[in-house]
């Protein structure tokens, strides 16, 4: 008996008048776990009952605990008829199980109806006692942190990077199912809403056991999607890093002494620390480490029959179930493990872990659905995503890396063809905070550096002249060392232009880097960035089975690669060299394919300028013809200029190599990107036809090329104040002030029917482009600002509809402050970064010492070990740092006591609150709802329901979080919304799915000041402006 | 080809102050969108009409969500669907129930029925504020006064409570709902001179010292309200009739009055011979309070018996405030005249409203 679950129903307020004649109404709840049920007295004829119930307990495994979800159910008693349900609460207990997360659920949280919305609130008091379970065939996996956040959290230092983690689970979907027939839409929905609870409590349950085998302690990056197949069922899926984090004291006092006595405990937890991570060490002695980073590409030269091998399958295009090459298989077989795939979701990093970038690596598939017979093997669609993974894998290898880093994966689903994606950067890792797992053959390959190294050595020593002196990296700046290639230069996976590194002078950098991650907080950045988007619609025709999933393949790399021309286009026009935070969607319609690519672009000082773009005309003997063309060079030359002066991109001393010749030569050309990013040979073929040597130059007679011509010149520019990037930083803008303002914006757009493809590109990048105004309109006051993490999702949710999705924060910064200030800032937070570092380095070292003594792996015992471990652990830390703690009891009573005002709670896409520091995770938030209505006129049409339904949502999500005892929700994301009208009948439907982290944060300003008044003062001010 | 579905929804309510009066004074979106480009927005924030009109349509929508929780203020700070700053919620309430001065005069003292309502386009046209506005106003009034009906204690407080309204804001709903409870006339044509805030100056001074409240301050706080005039003073009111029936006790009245004035005015003489009269007019109008159909001319009666005779004799504001001074001062002096509290109560509130209402 490992869990008792406890919760108190305080009140209730708002609520609903349920009976007519008295205008009041009789209500009670029902509060159930699993299977048991217990009942509040009714508090009869009060819209503000105040039940004050006693303590309902229920004794569960914690294995339920991690599944279910508490369900409460507020209702309207009725002598003569059926009791009247009013609305539901569901709540995740989750971060209630983890010892460093929340302690207790206490607050007012609404009560929905999936009819009605909202219907007033309910106060409730929820806690878990935990016993310690040392049972090693348990199924649960409490005390397994996550986190949204794609970095290590604020308050944590990461120990140890396992790697990635995945799991999936199927089921039914209930709204298909044969009783959906006779049920109300009320009983369908909650049942597809429990379900979905279910699933992903289960899905994160798996998760924890796979991390805890890893001897990780954390899920870092968890990204975790839902696929509705339709007919063929419900798929739940999720991604992560697993991670060994540590709690970093938030107090300076404690933090210069930290218990050294917790990192090497957290060694012995974690049984696969094998004595062979001493290896690792000693990578970080000079001349071993650097040879470790050769070998990758000492690697690249066995990789081409691999690459050859992946592209031969027919690649991402594949038919149903399209197999594997034999080769890949035999090599996967062996050890098919998840270790298998060196994938990290993170897209940030603790310095010193990313060493080189290789560019973006992307597979796509298309599958046709079928019924999933045995939900309890879901043994297709972990093969599809398997061989997804596969594809990215030798990706990353072709360019000579041995990671993936900025994963994440993706569906598409129109009908019975679901387009899968994964994307990634193939990136080159610093072995520091990985481990050697025994089975891990990548690593192992990597770690193999003595042979690989003298093979390579002869080859590199030629290429780097007698420069390639073995110490040499280590002089590196971090600045430029991740943009210098890992791939063999003579061996180069695709055309690029290669130059030596503009910063240290000493490596070679490509002339274009493409990437998923964030930038690097040390990078070397001239100017400022931008948001930069690629838009695409093909129209296709109507087909079924497997004939339209053929015609889905076929056309998918046209797409990715015009997608991809734009985006360099666009790079080009705007005077940049580098993407980061690519993210490209591809999304399927009846009748169209939809792709929108965005990217923040900016210019790495370390990579060459980017020649301009040139345009040139088939029939140079017209004159007119070539005025016309030259008019047109003109303009793009001036936006070229005009951009580098908005972006303020002035790269030092180089320039005059570049300047004066916009116009670039012939081989300033990148197919980087493409020739790495699609697989299908199609494409290569595709690409001689298109490319005509020069990508950069641009024929008018082709129709492709004047559209591309006008999209580039097309796309507005940002009014004056406003800055816009995808990523969670922006470059050149430190300074923030605390305003923040997260916001969603939903657009649906009807087209006409038959419409050319052009047309419809114009359509949809207009669709883009007013959105985009529309937001900057709207967020006028806070100028100056810039639009983070700016995250648009399509859909087609029917023929001749797209919709548009778009969630990001709007942060005004201080133009005033000197630059200088800036930089201090950021020098100040580099200096922190190194000296954090070190502390990291130093753990690692200790423990590294510590496990070499006992490999537990092999005994039993390690892994109940674990769990005690973990535990008291983690309570040890709880006590070494009791002031955070004091500081969320307090938040909390202030709360409670100040009653009728509601505390503000900030949302944030990004991982960080500017201003502030998280002192606290409380856990994650990951909620699913549906919304339906059969008036639709009269909650004001699709815009009135929706708006509501997504005010509903934050609503919801903070009350959440409010009730955890946070007061924000970083890395906040809207993963899902669906949308489906049927105006003649009145109706519509909406699901949204929404997840982040909710954290306690205090003012930076507050921090400082440690005396205890201020304490006081901070939990008042943390709380927010709240209402009198 | 048209946009199907437009929404913005941000963690804090963004609602621009300019497009929530365009809201307020009963636009529709299509003439808000032309007042704004008008207003010049569109060129200081390189926006385009279509940006404009999408901004307006979901900022009117904002609100019109916003609106049921408007209509009980009090839920604006503890609801959990919205989150706006305290000083944005106090914002909207304050413009919410913020009226229009040359609306109010219109209803001032009718009935908030359904009658009155449905005459609201009459008004409309009148004062040129459109039907929309007129209703949420007429709403307004509705909603505070059923509110407030049910409360005990004082009104303005009251007021203040239930719709956080600012203090001048709800004096002024306490003048409306005052009014609107003694059905005082205030449309007739001898009274459109007089503005809102002379009323509802007057009915401060009502509510401040003849209701039932004014005297409850002191004693039983429970039972009372400030809504309804104190009965048993009214009842007391009649016994001021002395002042005109005792024709001795007017003389003296008269000579009293007289010699204080004397020399102290260019309108001595007016005064003189007026006298009489002016006092027959405010003893007659004390002595018929008590009726409540007279109550409601009280404001009729004291323009005609009044404000007019001193105003035909050319009296100056100072003439009247002398005069009245003088007028009630000397009641005291008078041997057999017994009601002093009675006629003090009453000529202090005669004398404010009186000189407030005294202007062109």
């Amino acid at each position: 008996m490992p869990g008792k679950l406890k919760a108190k129903i305080v009140a209730g307020r708002h609520l609903p008048v349920m009976d007519r004649a008295s205008d009041l109404t009789d209500a009670f709840v029902e509060v159930k776990f699993g299977n048991t049920t217990f009942k509040t007295d009714v508090y009869p004829k009060s819209l503000n009952p105040q039940w004050n119930s006693e303590w309902f307990k229920f004794e569960v495994d914690d294995e339920d605990l991690q599944d279910e979800p508490l369900q409460i159910t507020v209702l309207d008693h009725d002598t003569y008829s059926a009791n009247d349900a009013i609305g539901k609460v569901y709540i995740d207990i989750d971060p209630l199980l983890c010892s460093e997360a929340a302690t207790v659920i206490s607050g007012w949280l609404p009560i929905y109806d999936t009819i009605h919305g909202i219907r007033g609130e309910i106060n409730v008091l929820v806690k878990v006692d935990l016993f310690n379970d040392l049972n090693r065939f348990r199924q649960s996996s409490c005390g397994v942190k996550f986190f949204c956040t794609t970095s290590i959290p604020r308050c944590y230092r990461a120990v140890m990077v396992h790697g990635f983690v995945e799991e999936l689970v199927v089921n039914e979907d209930p709204e298909y199912q044969w009783i959906d027939r006779i049920r109300t839409p009320r009983a369908s929905n909650e049942a597809r809403q429990r379900l979905i609870f279910l699933m992903s409590g289960e899905l994160q349950r798996k998760i924890g056991l796979k991390v805890l085998e890893m001897g990780g302690n954390a899920v870092v990056g968890y990204l975790q999607c839902f696929d509705l197949e339709g007919e063929s069922g419900l798929v739940v899926r999720a991604i992560g890093t697993a991670c060994t984090l540590e709690k970093i004291s938030t107090f300076p006092a404690t933090a210069t002494h930290p218990n050294n006595s917790s990192p090497s405990k957290d060694m012995k937890d974690s049984p696969q620390a094998a004595p062979s991570t001493l290896g690792c060490r000693s990578t970080h002695s000079s001349p071993v480490h650097s040879a470790s980073s050769r070998l990758s590409q000492g690697f690249s030269v066995s990789v081409p029959t691999l690459l050859f091998a992946g592209m031969g399958s027919g690649g991402s295009a594949g038919k149903e179930a399209g197999p594997l090459k034999a080769l890949l298989r035999q090599q996967t077989q062996s050890a098919l493990e998840q270790r298998e795939y060196p994938f990290f979701t993170l897209t940030a990093f603790p310095p010193g872990f990313l060493l080189h970038v290789g560019g973006v690596v992307s597979a796509r598939s298309v599958k046709l659905l079928d019924r999933i017979h045995n939900p309890d093997e879901p043994e297709t669609r972990d093969a599809w995503w398997e061989e997804i993974r596969q594809e990215i894998k030798s990706h990353a290898k072709a360019l000579g890396c041995h990671a993936v880093v900025g994963y994440s994966e993706s569906t598409s689903i129109c009908e019975e063809v679901c387009i899968l994606s994964a994307s990634g950067t193939a990136a080159v890792l610093s072995s520091r905070f990985m481990q050697d797992g025994p089975l891990d053959t990548e690593h192992r390959l990597s770690r193999q550096p003595l042979c690989v190294f003298s093979t390579g050595s002869e080859r590199v020593e030629g290429d780097m002249g007698s420069s390639a002196s073995l110490g040499f990296e280590e002089v590196v700046s971090p600045g430029c060392g991740f943009c210098h290639i890992p791939y063999d230069e003579l061996n180069i996976p695709f055309p690029a232009q290669l130059t030596y590194c503009y910063c240290c002078r000493r490596y070679k950098v490509p002339d274009v880097l493409f990437t998923t991650i964030d930038l690097p907080t040390e990078a070397n950045v001239t100017g400022k960035g931008c948001l930069i988007q690629a838009r695409l619609c093909r129209t296709k025709k109507k087909a079924q089975g497997e004939g339209n999933a053929t015609a889905i393949s076929s056309l998918l790399p046209f797409l990715e690669y015009e997608l991809h021309t734009q985006l360099m286009n666009k790079l080009k026009l705007r005077g940049m060299n580098a993407l980061f935070g690519l993210r490209i969607q591809i999304s399927v319609g009846e009748t169209m394919l939809l792709g929108l690519a965005s990217a923040t672009g900016v210019y790495l000082t370390a990579l060459p300028s980017p020649g301009g773009i040139q345009i040139a005309g088939k029939t140079p003997s017209d004159i007119t013809y070539e005025q016309h063309i030259s008019t047109m060079q003109k303009k793009i030359n001036d936006t070229i200029d005009k951009n580098k002066e908005l972006y303020e991109i002035n790269p030092p001393e180089v320039v005059e190599e570049i300047i004066g010749s916009p116009i670039p030569e012939p081989r300033q050309r990148s197919r980087l990107f493409r020739s790495h990013s699609e697989s299908s040979d199609e494409v290569s073929e595709l690409d001689l036809s298109h490319g005509k040597k020069d990508a950069f130059v641009l024929e008018i007679d082709d129709t492709d090329a004047v559209e591309d011509i006008h999209a580039l010149l097309t796309d507005s520019p940002t009014p004056a104040g406003f800055y816009s990037c995808n990523t969670e930083i922006m470059p050149g803008i430190q300074n923030w002030t605390s305003a923040i303002q997260m916001f969603t914006s939903v657009r649906v757009f009807r087209l006409n029917a038959n419409l050319t493809n052009q047309g419809l590109n114009k359509i949809f990048s207009d669709l883009c482009e007013n959105l985009l105004k529309s937001l900057y309109f709207k967020l006028r006051s806070m100028v100056p600002c810039c639009l983070c993490h700016l995250n648009f999702t399509v859909a087609i949710p029917e023929d001749e509809l797209i919709q548009v999705a778009v969630t990001a924060v709007a942060m005004s910064f201080d133009k005033e402050q000197p630059l200088e200030n800036g930089k201090q800032s950021g020098e100040k937070t580099l200096i922190k970064a190194i000296t954090e570092n070190d502390e990291q380095l130093q753990f690692n070292l200790e423990l590294n010492a510590e496990t070499s003594s006992h490999n537990p792996l092999s005994s039993p015992k390690g892994l109940s070990e674990v769990g005690s471990h973990l535990s008291a652990r983690a309570s040890s830390l709880e006590k070494a740092s009791p002031l955070p703690e004091g500081r969320s009891r307090s938040l909390r009573s202030n709360r409670s006591y100040s009653g009728s005002s509601v505390a503000v709670v900030k949302m944030t896409p990004l991982s960080f609150i500017p201003g502030a520091k998280i002192i606290k995770y409380l856990g994650i938030i990951n909620m699913f709802f549906i919304r339906e209505t059969s008036s639709l006129r009269e909650e004001g049409g699709v815009s009135g329901f929706l708006h509501t339904f997504i005010a509903e949502v934050f609503a919801m999500v903070r009350a959440h979080v409010a009730a955890l005892g946070g007061n924000a929700v970083v890395s906040y994301s809207m993963k899902e919304c669906v949308f489906m009208e049927n105006p003649n009948k009145n109706q519509a439907q909406c699901l949204i799915n929404v997840s982040g982290d909710a954290v306690i944060f205090v003012r930076e300003s507050e921090l400082e000041s440690t005396s205890v008044q201020t304490q006081s003062a901070t939990t008042h001010t943390s709380n927010g402006g709240e209402g009198t | 080809m048209s946009v199907e579905l437009d929404v913005f929804v941000g963690n804090t309510t963004i609602m621009d102050k300019e497009v929530y009066q365009l809201w307020l004074n009963g636009y529709t979106v299509n003439d808000a969108v032309k007042v704004r480009i008008e207003g010049g927005v569109m060129e200081e924030c390189e926006a385009s009409a279509e940006v404009l009109l999408s901004d307006t349509m979901d900022q009117y929508r904002t609100f019109q969500m916003c609106e049921r929780l408007l209509h009980h203020p009090a839920k604006l700070a503890n609801q959990l669907l919205f989150q706006i700053p305290p000083d944005r919620q106090a914002m909207l309430i304050e413009r919410y129930y913020a009226f229009d001065d040359s609306f109010v005069r219109e209803v001032l003292g009718k009935k908030l029925s359904k009658g009155t309502k449905k005459d609201l386009d009459d008004v409309s046209i009148k004062t040129g504020i459109t039907l929309k506005s007129c209703r949420r106003q007429f709403d307004n009034f509705k909603r505070v006064f059923k509110v407030v009906e049910e409360l005990k204690g004082p009104l303005v407080e009251n007021i203040r409570q239930h719709f956080l309204l600012p203090d001048q804001l709800a004096r002024d709903y306490a003048a409306i709902v005052f009014f609107a409870n003694h059905r005082f006339e205030t449309g007739k044509k001898k009274l459109q001179y007089l503005t809102f805030q002379d009323f509802a100056f007057c009915a401060g001074q009502l509510i401040n010292n003849w209701t039932v409240g004014a005297v409850g301050k002191t004693n039983n706080m429970m039972e009372d309200m400030d809504v309804d005039l104190d009965k048993e003073f009214l009842q007391d009111l009649k016994d001021l009739k002395i002042l005109i029936t005792d024709k001795d006790l007017l003389d003296q009245h008269k000579n009293l009055v007289c010699t204080a004035l004397r020399g102290k005015t260019n309108v001595f003489n007016e005064m003189e011979a007026n006298f009489k009269n002016l006092s027959r007019g405010l003893v007659n109008i004390a002595a018929k309070l008590i009726n409540a159909k007279d109550v409601r001319d009280f404001f009729i009666d004291l323009v005609e018996k009044f404000i007019e005779p001193c105003r035909s004799d050319k009296l100056t504001s100072i003439d009247v405030n002398l005069y009245l001074t003088h007028y009630t001062n000397s009641a005291h002096i008078l041997d057999t005249f017994k009601h002093h509290a009675v006629w003090t109560r009453y000529m202090g509130v005669i004398k404010s409203c009186i000189l407030r209402m005294y202007h062109d």
